[in-house]
């Protein structure tokens, strides 16, 4: 392992973090090559959880292959599964009904609080603080049962099915969407109070894991960690889906570059969540929620490309099609990936000790990254 | 590169003072805020003891549909299957002899329906595709299990039971009694 690390020199020492590590927050290795306290180097190996989900869903036809990308992104399985029916639907031409435009959104924005609502809370965990975990975990609760009368399931819901959604709503969906909007908008103050403005969180916060504008971009880095370093990332704007178009919602970009910065704009961010929310929830046009699509999907010979903003970033789906029922190839570009990039160069010169301050703000999920 | 940033808003940086370095006011503050929630309603249920119904259209663990006079709906026709993503369902067709019409309905039958509960992803396909309506997703989830083995649910474990000769079984899985 040593001649692998490269930079080491006499007295340096190298240990593994993960990849049964509770920081890590899954199946991340990280190799550091430590000079007493000081890091010098953060290599990532992956693999731990590979299941090759490009080349399983070569064998999966166009209705199926959908919901095993739940599995990558596991806190956002809903927009990916919205990137993947968008990709179709590219390729079909079919028109996708208003209702069912405005229903994925509503579900997106929610699987986006949801996600944050844990990041969040993991977050602060990885930081010392516990009793923020519980109080994500009570809001992602309700968003999870939300979910669960609509979609049928609390996680990897499944929901979307190319040309619209699998069901219709739930009658009481409206009812319990505004009890919730009501309820998280009563704590957000306490969550500032509690993490956000406070002093120990923030020394630790700030200054870490610094990130210049110029880096994000050649790193490659999309949502919020480029947001945080002042970089227009968000596809919702650049090349809106669906009815974002029709929304009013601000990017929230912060200059700082540092982890504070990517914890405010995630922050901000479930607030942004919550003005789409309250604009469409009342707006749900009648008719379908799904248009009709054949039986069995073909897609014409060709390539399609769609992106979609995610929780953590730009989530890609590439298909190359044969003209046949399963795609000939298929490609994702996970945001993780990219963004884990980046932390070998956030945090070299740091104390150990703020690695996981400045890698908690990556908000990696391990699934997404090793696909 | 100038374009890309004009939205920007910058943070408020300044040093601490004194009273704030000290950091007692700021625990001091986390701890009210949580002491407080000792006096609030509780999010959580007790699992064991309550249990929360779930939604109508859960995807739970499988059933096997039995029609009004319980027989078998199931005609073995691989539908759900070849509609899997996982491939966690097998099956082996026979065909029904005279003498059977009370147990199955159709002329063809499972005579084994296996779906390995550990390959399966709960995604409702085989619910969809089935055309005979003899598979549906239930509002349980699998129980926790020793082996690998007892997660391959056969036809003892999937089938309904029958409402005829087992309507106390039946109320029972269905939540009634
Ligand atoms: S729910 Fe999905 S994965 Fe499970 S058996 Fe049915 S089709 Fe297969
Ligand atoms: S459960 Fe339905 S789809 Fe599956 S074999 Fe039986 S009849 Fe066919």
């Amino acid at each position: 392992m040593i001649e692998e690390v490269g930079t080491t020199t006499e007295g340096d020492l190298v240990i593994n973090v993960g990849p049964q590590h509770p920081a890590t927050h899954g199946v991340l290795h990280l190799v550091i090559t430590l000079n007493g306290e000081t890091i010098k180097k953060v290599e990532p190996h992956l693999g731990y959880i590979h299941r090759s989900i490009e080349k399983m869903c070569e064998s999966l036809t166009y209705r199926q292959f959908i919901y095993v990308t739940s599995r990558m992104d596991y806190l956002s399985a809903h927009i990916n599964n919205h990137a993947c029916a968008l990709c179709v639907e590219k390729g079909l031409q079919v028109e996708v009904p208003q209702r069912a435009q405005y229903i994925r959104v509503i579900m997106d924005e929610l699987t986006r609080i949801a996600s944050h609502e844990l990041w969040w809370g993991a977050m602060a965990m990885d930081l010392g603080a516990f009793t923020p975990f519980f109080h994500a975990f009570r809001e992602r609760e309700t968003i999870n049962t939300i979910m669960e009368e609509t979609c049928g399931a609390r996680l990897t819901m499944n929901y979307m099915v190319p040309g619209g959604v699998m069901f219709d709503l739930h009658p009481d969906f409206q009812k319990k969407v505004k009890a919730f909007i009501q309820q998280y908008t009563s704590k957000i103050n306490e969550y500032d109070e509690l993490v956000t403005g406070n002093i120990i969180f923030q020394n630790r916060m700030k200054g870490i894991g610094y990130v210049t504008k110029e880096d994000a971009i050649s790193y490659g880095c999309t949502g919020p960690v480029a947001r945080g370093s002042g970089v227009a990332s968000d596809i919702r704007k650049i090349a809106p889906y669906d009815v974002y178009d029709k929304v009013e919602f601000d990017e929230v970009l912060e200059t700082g570059g540092d982890s504070f910065a990517r914890y405010l704009v995630r922050v901000k961010e479930m607030q942004q969540s919550i003005r789409i929310i309250e604009q469409l929830i009342d707006n749900i046009p009648e008719g379908d929620f799904q248009a009709k699509t054949k039986a069995v999907l073909k897609l014409p010979k060709g390539e399609f490309y769609q992106r979609v903003e995610t929780a953590r970033g730009e989530l890609g789906v590439y298909i190359i099609s044969e003209g046949g029922t399963t795609p000939y190839r298929i490609k994702f570009r996970s945001p993780g990936f990219s963004n884990l990039s980046i932390l070998d160069h956030m945090v070299r010169g740091h104390k150990i000790g703020d690695l996981v301050a400045a890698m908690g703000t990556l908000d990696l999920v391990i699934p997404d990254i090793d696909r | 590169m100038q374009a890309l940033t004009n939205r920007a808003k910058s943070v408020d940086r300044k040093p601490m003072t004194f009273l704030e370095s000290i950091y007692l006011w700021n625990i001091f503050k986390g701890m009210l805020i949580t002491f407080r929630h000792i006096f609030k309603k509780q999010p959580t249920i007790h699992y064991p003891e309550q249990k929360r119904p779930f939604s109508p259209v859960f995807r739970g663990l499988h059933v096997l549909n039995r029609d009004e006079e319980g027989r078998e709906r199931c005609t073995a026709c691989g539908l759900c299957a070849v509609a899997c993503p996982a491939e966690a369902i097998t099956m082996e067709a026979a065909e029904r002899v005279p003498g059977e019409e009370n147990l199955y309905r159709e002329e063809k039958y499972a005579a084994r329906y296996e779906i390995n509960m550990l390959r399966c992803i709960f995604c409702g396909l085989c619910e969809e595709a089935c055309p005979k309506d003899a598979i549906y997703l239930s509002e349980t989830f699998a129980p926790a299990n020793f082996t690998r083995t007892g997660f391959i649910y056969g036809k003892t474990d999937l089938l309904i039971p029958n409402p005829k000769t087992e309507a106390a079984d039946l109320a029972k899985a269905k939540g009634e009694l």
